[in-house]
């Protein structure tokens, strides 16, 4: 038992970082959610390079075999940095295509792939290049999106999709569906542990009655009680992407994401009414969180797969 | 990364399990807080001692099996899933002993930890005062140095387990001169039944006597019993105080057997959909909590102690297990409301988790302050 990233594990998490922390998301996050796909385009081929999607490929598709703890790391650092794009649905896509032509072309970033799911809205329909529908018959490509309606993270630009041809009747729904909840899950996760920061670092400056606001005992046990309810997600977040068990991985999904919410919650109380506005970043990081919640698996049905695990000890 | 147990580990934890189905009591003991259950736990910890399954962790030459960390959760996991009985000597083991294996003499490891092993002396704690809770460093009682050591006199309260303990453990004010308030603290051991002492038994909120008030009048305590260098008291308590909110006093196995039971008290009831949603937390909190330790064993291993992030494994164990045993309760319906029953005592207990061992007020300015970086202010 040994539950701790190792030198590599940090190694890849420390270069992911690094290379997104220089590549102002923010920027990036604001014309993509305008329909301008260019600057997110070419992040999405440096992740490629980055090894990002090769880590939900097996190495006959030009991947690194499936590697769902580095995984978990990488979507950990997108959502800290907010990256946009159909991220969790092309890993997903990556799990559940029979034809290693496009899966190729998904690790290499060239194509960015939707899947829409249980909703009839799939994630950025217009920007992606293959557009998926799991049905109950199975995995069809879609012929055509329908138009942008608006999701409550600006960044998040929804579509309905046209079921075309049948790929294959039965695709490996059940693992597809552990790869995105437990992307989803880590994503989530970055972006609680991202608000954390963000609204640590500014109560640290923001001064009123002549002192800093993060000196009131209010603030700090509000910000106390994120940072308790995140790090007790981390390992729930970590463990799953271990034992890809479906009881780990929905417990996984449901923590991270509400933990990720109610930071949201406290991160846009203490930042006052600045907050509150389009304008200012934290937004892109409060929408988030929010759409999170209910993407690939709503907080019930996570909980119903924690309750009804059966034969097993934790 | 993995979460896969050693063959070793696995046959230790097999040997426990066997142990254990064969050695647990099947109805279950009478409160640990009246004199007849005391008596009787105290009966259980002969027994875990005889087969050396008291202290798994401690040296052999103490009674234990020098398990190390790993496989003391493993056996507390073990432990709780058999429906064992709580365990009166959990002060003295969690957090006497770790003092004395750091801060205490050879002489004082021989003569107190084998006997605490066997559940022969019971230790209390003899930290609060009456004017001195969260603000611990202001407490008033004193040491004044004799012949041979030192007369204790003055209060302590919310002395967990001293109606029944044999001694008692905890920090006196040796130098009324020390400029701060943290200095001239001495740590020191003394006998409950000495002269001079006087054990107000307190009833807690069920009317159990859960802790006592303590009155010293110049009880006499030789020099071998102090722990450490006299006015080194507050640097030794606090490191025990890290044990206390950390590793060693509230193990995962506890909450996950708790959580299990929950989930089968809720299956027998129906699986009522107004406790669907607590019910799931708590599997899962006790899920968290298990691997949150294994990230903390897994670092101690590496050499990493835990430090100021104990402060979130109290605040955290503390109300998950109100909220627990509340829904328990819940779920229980009228029957929740009667006192005699195992959840009723288990949520009785969970009550004082957030006062006890440090608050969870002065646990989330920790975290604040030290795990965050925020500014200190007023409390």
């Amino acid at each position: 038992m040994r539950l701790v990233l190792d030198d590599e594990q940090r190694a890849f998490t420390d270069s992911l970082e690094a290379m997104l922390s220089g590549a102002d998301t923010p920027s990036v996050v604001r014309e993509w959610s305008r329909g301008e796909h260019g600057s997110g385009r070419a992040l999405w081929g440096r992740l490629a390079s980055a090894d990002v999607f090769a880590l939900a490929a097996p190495e006959e598709y030009d991947g690194v075999g499936v590697r769902p703890v580095e995984l978990a790391l990488a979507f950990m650092a997108l959502g800290r940095h907010v990256v946009p794009g159909p991220l969790v649905e092309t890993v997903t896509a990556a799990a559940l295509l029979p034809t290693p032509d496009l899966v190729k072309r998904l690790v290499s970033g060239e194509t960015l792939a939707t899947v829409a799911y249980d909703s009839p809205y799939a994630l950025d329909g217009d920007a992606a290049d293959l557009r998926l529908l799991l049905t109950p018959d199975g995995l069809h490509a879609a012929t055509a999106h329908g138009p942008v309606r608006p999701s409550l993270d600006p960044a998040r630009r929804l579509t309905t999709l046209t079921p075309g041809d049948l790929l294959t009747a039965e695709p490996p729904l059940a693992k597809a569906l552990l790869l995105a909840r437990l992307t989803t899950a880590a994503q989530a996760l970055g972006v609680g542990l991202a608000l954390l920061d963000r609204t640590v670092a500014y109560v640290r400056q923001r001064t009123q009655f002549g002192v800093a606001i993060g000196s009131f005992q209010t603030v700090k046990h509000q910000l106390a009680d994120a940072k308790t309810a995140l790090e007790f997600a981390r390992p729930l977040v970590l463990a799953a992407a271990v034992t890809l068990d479906p009881a780990d991985v929905a417990a996984a999904k449901v923590t991270a994401c509400e933990t990720a919410y109610a930071t949201a919650r406290t991160a846009l109380q203490l930042h006052g009414a600045i907050g509150y506005t389009a304008e200012y970043d934290l937004s892109l990081w409060l929408t988030k969180a929010r759409a999170l919640r209910t993407a690939w698996g709503s907080p019930e049905e996570c909980r119903d797969m924690v309750l009804s695990a059966d034969g097993r000890r934790w | 990364m993995d979460l896969a147990f050693t063959g070793e580990e696995d046959a230790f934890r097999a040997e426990a399990r066997a142990w254990l189905t064969a050695h647990v009591p099947p109805e279950p003991l009478p409160s640990l807080e009246t004199a007849e259950g005391f008596a009787a736990h105290r009966a259980w910890e002969a027994e875990l001692a005889a087969d050396r399954w008291s202290v798994v962790d401690w040296p052999a030459a103490y009674g234990g099996r020098d398990a190390g960390l790993v496989r003391w959760l493993l056996f507390e996991e073990e432990y709780w899933a058999a429906g064992a009985p709580g365990r009166v000597g959990q002060n003295g083991i969690s957090l006497l002993a770790p003092t004395l294996f750091d801060h205490g003499t050879e002489e004082q490891r021989a003569l107190v930890l084998p006997p605490m092993a066997r559940g022969e002396v019971v230790w209390a704690q003899a930290w609060s005062e009456p004017e001195a809770g969260s603000d611990l460093a202001s407490l008033r009682s004193k040491a004044v140095r004799t012949d041979g050591g030192w007369l204790l006199s003055g209060q302590k309260t919310w002395s967990s387990r001293a109606a029944f303990a044999d001694r008692a453990f905890g920090l006196f004010r040796s130098d009324p001169d020390a400029p701060k308030p943290h200095q001239g603290l001495t740590y020191l051991m003394f006998d409950l039944r000495a002269p001079g002492v006087t054990v107000r038994p307190i009833a807690r909120l069920d009317g159990k006597p859960a802790f006592a008030e303590l009155f010293l009048d110049e009880v006499f305590v030789p020099d071998a019993d102090v722990i450490g260098e006299p006015g080194q008291g507050w640097r030794i308590a606090m490191a025990a105080t890290g044990n206390e909110r950390g590793l060693t006093l509230r193990s995962p196995g506890r909450y996950l057997a708790a959580a299990h039971r929950l989930h089968a008290l809720w299956r027998d009831r129906g699986s009522p959909d107004a406790t669907r949603a607590r019910v799931a937390d708590a599997l899962i909190g006790a899920r968290a909590y298990q691997l949150f330790t294994y990230t903390a064993a897994s670092r101690f291993l590496d050499g990493v102690s835990l430090g100021p992030e104990s402060s979130l494994n109290k605040v955290f164990w503390s109300e998950y297990d109100i909220a627990l045993t509340e829904t328990a309760l819940d779920l229980l319906g009228p029957e929740g409301e009667l006192a005699d029953t195992e959840w009723a005592e288990r949520y009785v207990f969970a009550l004082a988790g957030p006062i006890y061992a440090g608050t969870n007020e002065i646990q989330r300015d920790i975290i604040a302050e030290r795990l965050l970086g925020l500014p200190k202010g007023r409390r």
